[in-house]
């Protein structure tokens, strides 16, 4: 199998990408959702992020991919003693996925031969500490939805199943691409997003032109086109690490924290997670943009992707919540 | 080479030689995703000779689709045995009755498609506006649609050079080809990413190290014919305005390939290939647009309809065990709880039942909401009646049901709440008073809060509004035309936020460009009938509404 298209290489899609690149640097904001048509480049730039998440380091063999020898759960087997160094895992979890598939179940292999009860872990595990990508999230069955949810809030997946009682860390971010035509989200799922952002496709000549232009040299010229984007790509992977620490020394004023609170309870947006959300996603943008301490500037650029997905909807607007967001932060922010 | 060089490619005008040319692209490129044939299944449909390949069937479940465990041999040998899917077998992957593909299995192809070059080929039985699904159509690079060949029509493709393994093209090419689709209306930029696949493709198996002018006007009208959603500005114009090409003075890297296409020719290579009934269809995607096949919405029901995978559940009376899938899930624990128990036999708990799960479609609810004023009753309300008795036969022979809302006057009134009772409903029509003025505001509020009760209720409903626009009387009962066009759409607005399908039919003497606009706002098909006679209007909307 080739190597995904480059994530630096996508034309345009600058709010898809910054929404990646922020849950890269702060993986606490909580996962992307990518609406848009067919043919805008949804799936490409998933499958493109993981070349540009820095490597984590693992307990060798881990099933959960644990940070430490501690962290290894007890009933996993074949964990070595030694850490390495491995890509963060971006898991796709694949629409006819089963219940057993995704949290683990047992392991058949060994219930049959040995009459033991063991453990086989799902995809949750393997996501851990990692992404977790849903392509067509709203086609998703509604038990595996009820399920991520619930894992998704707790971060620990617990199996419960006669006699078998397993529970191990569950920690990742989210991507969910769509297409609103098939269907929409429930609010829940919905909420449970960090952000959210809608892709079209470009409307502007040249930039078509230039989209089509780079996937016909991806697609003929295929080591001279990665050589040179691999090589962005390496870049933006150095700036996240350097944002990430540049987050711990970012400083946040309150009146960020004010402006933060005004917008949210301007917009009405539903609970408090949009303001945590938005304050998160502001941290991390300026931490990517190097600043030292967090403007208004930086908590304009990233509200609509934080709160477009939150608001209740209005059956007398049809800019779409997008604009929605726009004026009410030009009216409380100026 | 072929003869006179590529004078092959032009001969091709007959929907058979386009089948049978695709079929050879993608059996050379599977990256081009594959045919999309619309034909119904006769000798036509034989003859093709289509490409070995992994059949499927829309119906597929994701066992045979991925694989899995296969319990019966891991029971028997004790050790974990799985068994391929039929994704895991090479070829081409062909989707007979694509049609009735569902966008669950649609995904998952998709993905699987994405994931590597792939070529499958839809063969499509459908009639009407039955089409598979959009995401399969955008992905196959061609659509033939066999419906007007013969079985006399059906010609051998001569057999060509061996093909070459790789054709240049200029970059020049991409700019132009992008440029014409988004001239056509093509929103999407898989189209042009085809396109240039197509035409590599056609010089390759042309033999050809480069790219010809020929292979770039074929794969322009074999790509974008189809897709086209609107006809650029007149070809009479010297140029056309998007035409990047001109202003970019590269001449070194064109690699020798000296390609310099003039924009009316490959508008003309598209045109060509653009069904003549596209505006037709343009009408009829637009009104089933995100609607998807069928009448009614999907519900889960536990009784009837169409299989769904099991799941784990209660058993309680409304239940019905999936025996088979109960026992795939207490399987593997056997051994264990015989080890357990110290019994022999068959151990089966309460967490291994597994319910069986159905689909079924609801009922659908036509709403008409029928303009009863002085305006419409001088021009058109006898004609409006007889329409609607004509849709209500129909919609007794579907098992329908139908509602009647009339508007005249101060207000809206409901004439008969849902019912399928067609006498009664034609009792109430014929006694259906006129005169007075314009409340469609009222109108639409009535029919809206009725499909929205009807929808709690399990029905899908649709609102047929029969009028001729000429609003005159506000929501609050005062006679504003101003104030009552805006409260109609405003009541419109919320029909739609409601995402309840709509249909207009504007029955004045000559178009209403109010009503347009208020159709626009309901994302509902719009048709003005001038001078229609029921049964027409009853034709029309029959095909306007979503079979």
């Amino acid at each position: 199998m080739t190597a995904p298209f480059p994530f630096s290489a996508i034309v345009g899609q600058d709010e898809m990408k910054l929404s990646m690149i922020l849950t890269a640097i702060d993986p606490s904001i909580g996962g992307v959702l990518v609406f848009g048509d067919r043919g805008t480049g949804k799936s490409t730039a998933v499958r493109a992020l993981a070349a540009l998440l820095p490597p984590i380091k693992v307990v060798q063999g881990c099933p959960v991919n644990s940070a430490s020898k501690a962290d290894v759960p007890d009933w996993a087997r074949g964990a070595g003693k030694d850490m390495v160094e491995v890509p963060t895992p971006v898991v796709d979890l694949p629409l006819g996925a089963s219940e057993d598939r995704v949290t683990g179940a047992l392991d058949i292999e060994r219930a049959l031969g040995a009459g033991e009860r063991a453990f086989q872990p799902g995809l949750l595990a393997r996501a851990n500490r990692g992404y977790l990508y849903i392509d067509e999230v709203n086609l998703l069955e509604d038990h595996i939805v009820d399920l991520l949810l619930d894992v998704a809030q707790s971060g620990r997946n617990l199996v419960e199943r006669d006699g078998l009682s397993i529970s191990h860390p569950a920690r990742f971010v989210l991507v969910g691409s769509g297409n609103p035509e098939e269907g929409e989200l429930r609010p829940q799922l919905l909420d449970r997003f960090g952000l959210s952002v809608e892709v079209a496709s470009p409307k502007d000549i040249d930039t078509r032109i230039e989209v089509i232009r780079r996937r016909d040299a991806y697609d003929n010229d295929n080591t001279a086109f990665m050589l040179r984007w691999q090589a962005e790509d390496a870049g933006v992977r150095d700036r996240i690490l350097t944002a990430r620490g540049a987050l711990k020394k970012l400083k946040t004023p309150d009146s960020a924290l004010r402006d933060v609170a005004e917008l949210c309870l301007a917009l009405g947006s539903d609970g408090l997670r949009g303001e945590l959300t938005l304050l998160k996603a502001a941290r991390a943008y300026a931490a990517w943009r190097n600043d030292t301490a967090l403007t208004r500037s930086h908590i304009k650029h990233v509200s609509a992707m934080a709160l477009r997905h939150r608001l209740r909807r209005d059956p007398l607007d049809e800019a779409g919540s997008g604009a929605r967001v726009g004026r009410v932060v030009a009216d409380v922010l100026g | 080479m072929r003869g006179s060089g590529a004078s092959w490619l032009t001969s091709l005008a007959e929907a058979w030689d386009h089948a049978l040319l695709a079929l050879r692209l993608v059996a050379l490129d599977p990256a081009l995703g594959g045919v999309h044939l619309r034909a119904r299944s006769g000798p036509v449909r034989d003859a093709l000779p289509l490409p070995d390949g992994v059949r499927l069937h829309p119906a597929i479940g994701d066992d045979a689709l991925f694989g899995g465990l296969d319990l019966a041999t891991t029971l028997a040998t004790g050790q974990l045995q799985s068994q391929t899917g039929v994704l895991d077998r090479p070829g081409s992957l062909i989707l007979t009755m694509a049609e009735r593909c569902q966008p669950q299995l649609a995904a998952r192809l998709a993905a699987h498609l994405d994931a590597q070059p792939r070529a499958l080929i839809l063969l499509d039985e459908g009639t009407d506006d039955e089409a598979p699904p959009a995401g399969l159509c955008e992905r196959a690079a061609f659509r033939v649609d066999l419906s007007g060949v013969a079985l006399s029509d059906i010609t051998a493709l001569p057999e060509g050079p061996e093909p070459t393994a790789h054709a240049t093209l200029g970059p020049d090419i991409a700019a132009q080809m992008t440029a014409l689709g988004a001239a056509y209306g093509i929103d999407s930029l898989r189209a042009p990413i085809l396109a240039l696949r197509c035409a590599r493709a056609l010089a390759r198996l042309d033999a050809m190290a480069t790219v010809t002018e020929e292979h770039v006007t074929t794969a322009c009208g074999l790509v974008f014919g189809h897709r086209a959603t609107q006809l650029p500005e007149p070809l009479q114009e010297d140029e056309p305005q998007q035409a990047p090409q001109d202003d970019v003075p590269d001449t070194e890297d064109r690699q020798g390939t000296d390609l310099d296409i003039p924009d009316e020719l490959l508008l003309e290579a598209v045109r060509a290939m653009i069904p003549d009934d596209l505006l037709d269809r343009l009408r009829a995607t637009r009104a089933t647009a995100g609607k998807g096949a069928g009448s009614g919405a999907k519900t889960r029901s536990n009784r009837r309809g169409r299989p769904l995978p099991s799941r784990p559940g209660r058993l309680d009376t409304a239940a019905r065990i999936d025996v088979v899938a109960t026992l795939r899930a207490a399987a593997p624990w056997q051994t264990i709880r015989r080890n357990e128990t110290g019994r022999v036999g068959l151990h089966i708990r309460a967490t291994d039942i597994h319910i069986r799960r159905f689909e079924e479609q609801t009922d659908r609810l036509l709403i008409f909401a029928v303009d009863a004023s002085g305006s419409a009753a001088l021009a058109r309300l006898a004609e409006a009646k007889g329409a609607v008795e004509l849709l209500l036969t129909q919609a007794y022979a579907r098992r329908d049901h139908v509602a009647l809302v009339s508007f005249r006057g101060p207000g809206a009134e409901i004439l008969l709440p849902p019912t399928r009772s067609l006498v009664q409903t034609k009792r109430r029509l014929a006694a259906l008073p006129g005169g007075g003025g314009t409340p469609l505001a009222a109108g639409l509020d009535s029919a809206g809060e009725l499909a929205i009760l009807a929808r709690r209720r399990g029905m899908t409903p649709t609102i047929c509004l029969l009028t001729d626009g000429k609003a005159n009387i506000a929501r609050d009962g005062s006679g504003d035309r101003a104030r009552a066009a805006a409260d109609a759409q405003t009541a419109a607005r919320m029909i739609r936020a409601q995402g309840i399908e709509a249909l207009i039919i504007d029955t004045g003497q000559r178009p209403n460009p109010q009503l347009r606009t208020l159709a626009q706002t309901l994302d509902a098909p719009y048709l003005p009938l001038p001078r229609a006679d029921s049964q027409r209007l009853a034709r029309a909307v029959d095909a306007a509404l979503p079979a």
